[in-house]
């Protein structure tokens, strides 16, 4: 529903921006002049018909909109795909698609091989004469036993009535098949059909499991037809491999072929079993040439033209059934892009990129299940709230020794086992936070992890760089101990530090915010010295002859002359973090929307590596956004000095 | 006794290269209370050491220099210095610039605002207070400047040519605002120039600086200054006098570069 709305949403936005554009042209003047780069501006229709071209592109290559409009096609296609395997098999027997017979080329085969087989004895430098004799008997017998199969006049009148009588089926089913309400259905299979379609679900449908909280898509395609059209496909397909399974237990064996194949093996056999463990070679060459023998006996070899009739029927099936098909074949080359349902065989699964692409709309539902605190990824969800009491903050932030400092002695139990408690004991539980106080929301999940992380380590990276940083670029000493340290680490790629980190720090929180630390810490180092060593000189004079201290100098005048580059710094700090926490939250851990992305990969959860996807890009780009206002609002005068 | 006074002051920087520069020899000079002194010459005599050396920016090779009977031995409060670029710190408001020496030294927030306003009247910048100096043009920029200084009350006032930068008009404006403030608060100005007319018009005493080793070459003691206060600084100019000394000083100029140019090749 949402896809075709989308759709026609899309359509329409594109169409009537293209028709705003082209006004524009004729009404702007700025559009008289080529090169004016006033031409570029104000084009956010245009933007319109970009992103639509990028959704639509997805919609299409995702075969959502194939899903959307075409379900049914779709069901019947896989029908169709189907009958198509079912013909498979027959078809190969004769020169429909392939170029020959099949027992002409069977022949051509094994005759191939028995000369094959026959070169290689004959040189062969382990056999004596008198067992190349014997091998090359064995060789002429079995080439004789080709043409008892393929003379027309040995035909068993037998096997000849069961081809005829294939033969007939065929007809009958072509017949029946152009029949418009074949396969004559009664009202309880119709029934029984639809409740087993109801059941089976719509393309994709997305279910949860309620145990485990985690979602996948059931089917692809549904297999049950749940059209007329489809049912007659399907009732056909399942007719056919009834059909093909009659043809190909007959056997063309005549008892002149049966005792010439028979006198085969048990030569063979015998000539084996007198053959000692010296003589291998000799057992293998005629364990080979009695595999050929079999391999004849059960190939469907015909005489030439046995089989005529058969090949008829089985071509005016086909074209019925390709007429059958009408526009459906051109909606399997035009909407399922790269790839076709009918290729897919009686699976009826998604093809190309129909396969690694997830479905807008089922990307959506996902999401949107995902975001439910109850469902989340892995127990945990994506972004919630949790009701802590403020007390446990308190515990979290006050030292507990503040509590062993205090002279006295913590309650001792009495005779009586009672436990009473004193102002030691007291204070001991406000400092660990063992008292109930109110609650607070505090939110936790998956993205808060990660933003908890950038945003730690870059507070850390700022509270300690933009100091030292200022300190680097205003002395001697501090350049020169500093120096040596941040540039012997910051060459390194943040990622080369993680294993090492991690193992020592842990997979958890800590060892993650110091990497990121890490990072941020050397970035601000840089732009704060920089921001420190670059302010003119005459400030600094003119600062100095106001009045003013050096501490004063450096608060007043070296620092608010430096934010442009700190902020810079910063901004710059953040993507860095950013990029790094979601490669560190691949290698290990427990949470964080890296970690979901790795997770997905492991299951091949097309949708939920999208989503996260999208959810790194948005937050990448909230985190910009808020920077660029930041900086907007706190350096007005940058660039413009 | 508030003067400025110059013993024996020698200057000898080592350039990056390590030639030794004499940048000043043997400077002896003194310069009353309310004097305003316009030093002039050409580019490479030593001027802007000098201010840099009053200033308290740089410390002289040796030699003595004294404000108020006291050693200068480092920036202070009572030099005031204005610069050719204004150097405004433009993260603060016009008012914030001005009043910045006065909360540099904690006074009273009240009495503060009171005199920056009563300082932009005077530089004619009444109303700006809460723009930010990054939206103000050159000359105004350069009104900031001044004010910014003298709100502190500093003794001797240090100019670094300051109207260097500034169109014609806005230039002639700046003078005859320098001359208006020298009069009213009656401060010790040394005020630094390229441009001969302005050292003339402003200079109540000029020197005329020589440069290799850089010295006073020759000293004026000027009335234009004075009629600046009362006439029209356009009509000083057409006079006689004034014509004549600009001449001399002109001719006196272009010989020294000459004398340079003709060194280097």
């Amino acid at each position: 529903m949402l896809t075709q709305a989308v759709t026609f949403l899309i359509f329409f936005a594109v169409i009537g921006c293209i028709l705003y554009g082209r006004k524009l042209i004729k009404t702007e003047k700025v559009d008289a002049v080529f090169g004016n780069p006033e031409r570029a501006l104000g084009g956010t229709h245009w933007v319109i018909v970009g992103s639509s071209f990028l959704l639509l592109i997805w919609l299409y290559y995702s075969w959502d909109i194939a899903k959307g409009f075409y379900p049914k096609s779709a069901n019947e296609l896989c029908q169709v795909a189907k009958v198509n395997d079912s013909l498979l098999g027959l078809k190969y027997q004769f020169p429909i698609e392939e170029r020959e017979l099949k027992s002409t080329s069977q022949i051509k085969k094994e005759n191939k091989n028995l000369k094959n087989i026959n070169i290689e004895i004959q040189s062969s430098e382990n056999l004596n004469n008198e067992q190349k004799i014997i091998l090359v008997s064995f060789i002429n017998k079995t080439n004789q036993l080709i043409p008892l199969l393929t003379n027309e006049d040995l035909l068993e009148n037998e096997t000849k009535q069961k081809i005829y009588d294939i033969t007939g089926k065929i007809n009958l089913l072509t017949e029946k098949f152009q029949k418009p309400d074949y396969p004559f259905e009664t009202e309880q299979e119709l029934n029984d059909r639809l409740k087993a379609v109801s059941e089976e679900g719509g393309w994709g449908i997305t279910k949860i499991d309620a145990g485990s909280g985690t979602i996948e898509n059931t089917i692809e395609v549904p297999l049950i037809p749940a059209t007329n059209k489809g049912l007659k496909f399907h009732a056909a397909a399942q007719e056919l491999n009834l059909i093909s399974d009659e043809f190909f237990k007959l056997r063309n064996h005549n008892p002149r072929f049966k005792n010439k194949i028979k006198e085969i093996k048990d030569q063979i056999k015998t000539y084996r079993k007198s053959l000692d463990e010296s003589e291998e070679v000799a057992s293998n060459y005629a364990k080979n040439i009695m595999k050929i023998a079999r391999r004849i006996e059960f190939a469907s070899i015909y005489p030439p033209n046995a089989l005529d009739m058969m090949q008829n029927a089985i071509i005016k099936f086909e074209n019925v059934q390709i007429k059958a098909q009408g526009g459906l074949r051109f909606i399997d080359i035009l909407l399922f892009p790269a790839g076709t349902i009918v290729a897919s065989g009686p699976s009826c699964s998604e093809q190309g990129s129909g396969r690694w692409l997830p479905k807008p709309s089922d990307t959506l539902n996902k999401f949107i299940l995902m975001s439910k605190p109850s469902v989340g990824y892995k127990d945990i969800p994506l972004l919630w709230i949790d009701m802590v009491d403020v007390s446990r903050m308190i515990g979290f932030i006050l030292p507990d020794w503040i509590a062993d400092i205090l002279p006295g002695d913590y309650p001792i139990h009495t005779n009586d086992g009672i436990v009473k408690q004193n102002f030691k004991g007291n204070v001991l539980n406000i400092v660990t936070g063992n008292f109930k106080l109110f609650k607070v929301p505090v939110p936790y999940g998956h993205i808060w992890d990660s933003f908890m992380r950038v945003f730690l380590g870059l507070v850390f990276g700022i509270l300690i760089g933009v100091p030292l940083g200022l300190f680097m670029g205003l002395n001697r000493f501090a350049k020169g101990f500093f120096d040596p340290l941040i540039e012997l680490y910051r060459p390194v790629p943040p990622l080369a530090w993680a294993p090492l980190i991690i193992s020592v720090l842990g997979i958890d929180n800590t060892g993650k915010v110091f990497l990121l630390f890490m990072v941020s810490l050397s970035i601000m180092i840089i732009s704060a010295r920089a921001g420190a060593s670059g302010t003119q000189l005459s400030k600094i004079h003119a600062a100095h002859s106001l009045g003013a201290s050096k501490r004063q100098i450096l608060r007043y005048v070296i620092f608010p002359n430096s934010l442009p580059e700190i902020l810079t710094g910063i901004r710059v700090a953040v993507g860095m973090c950013w990029g790094t926490l979601v490669a560190a939250e691949f290698l290990a851990g427990t949470t964080g929307i890296g970690f979901v992305e790795n997770v997905a990969k492991k299951y091949f959860q097309y949708e939920v590596i999208w989503i996260t996807i999208f959810i790194m890009g948005m937050l990448g780009l909230l985190f910009d956004i808020t920077l660029r206002k930041i900086i907007d609002k706190t350096i007005p005068w940058r660039g413009k000095g | 006794m508030s003067d400025l006074v110059s013993q024996d002051l020698n200057m000898i920087f080592k350039t990056p290269k390590g030639e030794t520069v004499h940048a000043l020899k043997d400077l002896n000079f003194t310069l009353k209370k309310g004097e305003l002194l316009t030093v002039l010459g050409p580019s490479g005599c030593g001027k802007t050491t000098l201010l840099n050396i009053t200033a308290g920016f740089i410390r002289p090779t040796s030699g003595i220099i004294k404000l108020n009977n006291k050693e200068i031995d480092g920036p202070g409060v009572e030099r005031g210095m204005v610069f050719q670029q204004g150097a405004l710190f433009e993260w603060l408001t016009v008012a914030e610039n001005v009043d910045f020496g006065l909360r540099m030294k904690n006074e009273d927030s009240i009495k503060t605002s009171q005199k920056v306003n009563e300082w932009l009247e005077i530089v004619g910048l009444k109303g700006f207070g809460n723009t930010p100096t990054y939206q103000l043009s050159g000359g105004m920029q350069q009104r900031v400047a001044l004010a910014r200084c003298l709100i502190n009350d500093p003794d001797l006032i240090l100019m670094d040519e300051p109207l260097g930068a500034l169109d014609a008009l806005t230039r002639e404006k700046m003078q005859s605002l320098v001359l208006k403030i020298w009069k009213e608060t009656g401060k010790t100005i040394i005020l630094i120039t390229h441009s001969v007319e302005e050292a003339l018009l402003l200079g109540e005493r000029l020197y005329v600086m020589a440069p290799r080793p850089g010295r006073i070459h020759k000293e004026y003691n000027l009335p234009f200054a004075s009629m600046g206060l009362k006439e029209d600084l356009r009509e000083i100019k057409k006079n006689k006098d004034f014509g004549e000394k600009r001449e001399e000083i002109l001719e006196m100029i272009w010989n020294m570069e000459e004398e340079i140019m003709g060194k280097e090749i």
